[in-house]
């Protein structure tokens, strides 16, 4: 080296020990609050869950904050609880699902015609629902991985494809909650009723609530997990990291077919009957995807958690409960939602931009 | 005459139309650090992944200690022991720096919890991680849980550099590990990368900064037109005369190296 090339030597003989730090006193409680935030993106939705609570509970007293109130919650948001853990999962790898709840019904429809129409026993007829769920589920993301179309095109042709299967296999009948509580009881096994105290408790909601704390474990203490967050934060840098970005996204969508069947069985259960038009077909992927973002779950993927999704169900159910009972026109339930949303989003940009 | 440890003999790789790769020849020895320099679009990163395994070549054999071996994944370079920092660094943000480190090769707990459920082992990595970044001189990093996009430009590289200096046993390869970072961290670096050497471990370093190429490399790879031009020797040229090799302004003497 010549010496008109030594211009770093400055830095040689001159330089500190450590890098620029900055200092992180002067942080305060807002900061430190910010920082809380960041750490743990469910918190937003637990908090407002529990003002939303407390709010409806002084405005409602004893008729809302009772054990038969507060399960009638669960009950009413465990299908979409379900479709929401299902479609977090998607979400995460900065996917989108819009297939979750015609899947659910056409699952169900399975469940019901494989025993009425085809004699099967209702355990069969139950797996064969799972095994279609997993296939559409297994469809979608080969599409997405292998094919590399994004997401959102893909399930929503796969959300219009299932729901008029749906309506073609089944040709529209409807197999009535007599018909199954005689002859296949099974079918409707999830919604069997447990009662303690005041409270009412269905399968389908236990269902839920260890679906949703099983997912959590998986997401936060397996390397599958880590996988999920790495493949939705940066497909590229995971991959090069070393992570099988397809066998990852394959994993995902074929278990969310399988979660959305899952959800299927809970319709039976919840309904006791089978229906191909029901109302989950239609718009149980935009209030899964309603869940999910008011659970804090950042539509980029990779950030938020499980326990926020299943927060933001609950969120939505506590509104729709307590607007109801206390008289006022359920508009107001979909507008306040609608604020809500945009909330979250506001909010978790906020988090996103300054990374504490 | 020692035997290159990682040696490329004719690789080919075309892009359609275009190609990247012609019939370029590679000699890694044991120990050295050889700094690969070219213009853009001359080819070396084209290179460096089909050496780690990020793209299979149309054409020619890569030897691994005499060996040839043909990668599928990057994974497969990596449990074959050669370790990449690519200039993207390959981070997940979001993650922890533990998280990151053993990203794809995550430690399970042992006995049933970890066969059966799964579970990761934290602890283990952690310690790993924070050993490791505390070997390399990474100790201004006090929290091994914070996520990676909390940390410095420079802190960053250091971690990657951490995660390859771990992990690689027989080669580490660093892409460009300086270009986006300050003069301080950039010095930092350097000063990691001969601390990986002084490991025994030869690294690959791809880099456009003539000084710290000068200043580290044993040897120097000219990349030109898809190929190798010539290896020069730091000690016998100025960095005018590799510019000049790489922009194709002056032709080299017949290969000797």
């Amino acid at each position: 080296m010549t010496d008109a090339d030594r211009f770093e030597d400055v830095v040689k003989t001159r330089r500190e020990e450590s890098f620029a730090e900055f200092d992180d006193q002067h942080r305060g409680l807002f900061g430190r609050f910010h920082h809380a935030l960041h750490a743990t993106p469910s918190l937003v939705p637990l908090i407002v869950l529990v003002s939303a609570l407390a709010v409806f509970g002084i405005v409602l007293g004893e008729k809302f904050f009772s054990p038969f109130a507060m399960t009638l919650i669960l009950q009413q948001v465990q299908i979409v609880g379900v479709l929401a853990a299902a479609q977090s999962l998607i979400i995460l790898t900065a996917g989108i699902d819009l297939s979750v709840g015609a899947t659910a019904v056409l699952c169900s429809v399975v469940m019901g015609q494989f025993t009425f129409r085809y004699g099967l026993p209702p355990v069969a007829a139950v797996a064969c629902g799972m095994a279609v769920g997993t296939l559409i589920g297994a469809a979608n993301g080969w599409l997405v991985s292998r094919m590399k179309l994004p997401p959102f095109i893909v399930t929503l042709g796969m959300w219009q494809i299932v729901l008029a299967a749906n309506y073609l296999y089944s040709s529209n009948e409807t197999i009535r909650a007599q018909e199954i509580e005689t002859e296949a009881p099974f079918l409707q096994f999830l919604g069997l009723k447990l009662q303690v105290g005041g409270a009412t408790l269905t399968l389908g909601v236990v269902l839920m609530l260890v679906l949703v704390l099983v997912l959590a474990y998986a997401l936060r203490s397996t390397a599958w997990g880590r996988h999920v967050y790495a493949v939705g934060d940066d497909p590229e840098a995971a991959k090069l990291a070393g992570v099988n970005v397809h066998r990852t996204l394959m994993s995902v969508y074929m278990l969310v077919g399988f979660i959305c069947a899952l959800a299927g069985w809970v319709m039976i259960g919840r309904f006791g009957s089978v229906s191909p038009s029901a109302t989950t077909g239609v718009i149980g992927n935009i209030q899964s995807i309603t869940a999910v973002v008011i659970g804090g779950i950042s539509l980029f993927g990779g950030r938020g958690s499980i326990l926020g999704a299943f927060f933001g169900a609950l969120i939505v159910g506590v509104f729709e409960l307590g607007l109801r009972m206390s008289g006022a026109d359920p508009q107001w339930t979909y507008l306040l939602i609608g604020v809500l949303i945009i909330a979250a989003v506001t909010v978790d940009q906020w988090i996103r931009k300054v990374t504490a | 005459m020692t035997r290159p440890i990682l040696e490329a003999r004719g690789l080919v790789k075309r892009y359609g139309r275009v190609t990247a790769l012609n019939h370029c020849d590679f000699d890694l020895m044991p120990g050295e650090i050889l700094a690969v320099i070219g213009d853009n679009g001359a080819g070396k990163s084209t290179l460096i992944k089909a050496l780690s395994g990020a793209i299979r070549p149309d054409g020619g054999e890569i030897l691994l200690d005499g060996e040839p071996i043909a990668f599928e994944t990057p994974n497969d370079a990596r449990r074959a022991g050669i370790e990449t920092v690519y200039q993207t660094l390959a981070m997940s943000p979001a993650l922890s720096i533990a998280d990151n480190m053993f990203m794809g090769r995550e430690l399970k707990m042992p006995g049933i919890l970890g066969s059966v459920f799964g579970k990761l082992d934290r602890r283990r990595m952690e310690d790993f991680a924070r050993e490791k970044l505390a070997e390399l001189g990474l100790m201004t990093i006090q929290n091994i849980n914070q996520a990676v996009e909390t940390l410095s430009g420079g802190q960053r590289q250091g971690v990657a550099v951490a995660r390859a200096a771990a992990f690689g046993s027989k080669v580490v390869i660093l892409d460009e590990p300086t270009a986006a970072l300050g003069v301080k961290e950039s010095r930092r670096v350097l000063e990691l990368i001969q601390e990986v050497r002084s490991r025994g471990i030869p690294i690959i370093l791809i880099s456009h900064n003539m000084p710290h190429v000068f200043e580290v490399a044993d040897r120097i790879h000219v990349h030109r037109l898809g190929r190798r031009l010539c290896v020069i020797d730091p000690r016998d040229c100025t960095m005018s005369d590799a510019v000049a090799y790489m922009t194709g302004a002056r032709e080299p003497e017949p290969l000797a190296a």
